[in-house]
């Protein structure tokens, strides 16, 4: 029951950050599974990706009905990305997990600089 | 010009989101925002209609490699909707800038914990694995 709770709280969360920044939630969901469920980073990274179909799904219904979405510019940037995928999850099955964690540092510091940046 | 950045940003975002279990938007919204001169939450809306086929795949891969908890994925995606919502009126309503700064401070106090951990020598020497 504490482990249903905590996945649902993961999952408020990463709503939540999914409906504010249009990314799908994963930053919060990976550091959430490792540091409070002990994921491994690949598991946290491969569960991340599920829950991430559903919250980009739901955020994305919720976008359209304020006319936001464009399907087009979607395609343009998501279709590459498909590739992109099944290339960098091939990539990190060659990397240990403690270099995924300083990757994904990296990315957080990458994002903050990013929004800090007027 | 514009369109060819785009998709190579889209390629890159989706290889950054399957190598670090993130949708790939960290780079789909600058993309959209600088290359297709969409306004930010216009970017961030269309960021997340491209986002759902990558991890879709992405999922699919990384439960070929046995790295998908696929009921906790699943949990977490499905309970998800109250957050969503939440999210979605927020980011129509609240200052643009304070969303950014208060967002950038998370997720550097996040960077911080990740390197601690990840640079922490373990007892014997190797690479500390995490308890299952």
């Amino acid at each position: 029951m504490r482990r249903t709770l905590q996945l649902a709280a993961i999952g408020t969360a990463a709503g939540a950050f999914s409906g504010l920044f249009g990314v799908g939630g994963g930053t919060i969901i990976v550091p959430l599974l490792v540091f409070w469920l002990a994921f491994g980073e690949r598991e946290a990274t491969g569960t991340s990706m599920a829950a991430i179909i559903l919250i980009a799904a739901y955020a994305v219904i919720l976008q359209a009905t304020y006319g936001n979405v464009d399907p087009a510019e979607a395609a343009l940037v998501g279709v590459p990305a498909i590739g992109g995928a099944v290339a960098g999850t091939a990539l990190q099955q060659r990397l240990p997990e403690r270099a995924i964690s300083l990757l994904f540092a990296v990315l957080l510091v990458v994002i903050a600089v990013e929004l800090i940046i007027p | 010009m514009n369109e060819v950045l785009t998709v190579l940003l889209g390629f890159a975002g989706g290889t950054v989101g399957g190598l670090l279990g993130v949708g790939g938007g960290i780079l789909f919204v600058p993309a959209l925002a600088i290359f297709q001169d969409q306004s930010q939450v216009q970017a961030a809306a269309t960021s997340l209609l491209a986002i759902v086929p990558v991890a879709a795949v992405a999922a699919w891969r990384q439960h070929g490699y046995g790295n998908v908890r696929l009921r906790d994925g699943l949990l977490i995606g499905a309970l998800s909707p109250l957050g969503v919502a939440a999210g979605v009126v927020v980011a129509n309503a609240v200052s643009q800038r304070v969303l950014e700064l208060s967002f950038a401070a998370l997720a550097l106090a996040i960077a911080a914990r990740l390197t601690v951990r990840a640079l922490r020598p373990s007892p014997d020497g190797q690479p500390q694995t995490p308890p299952s």
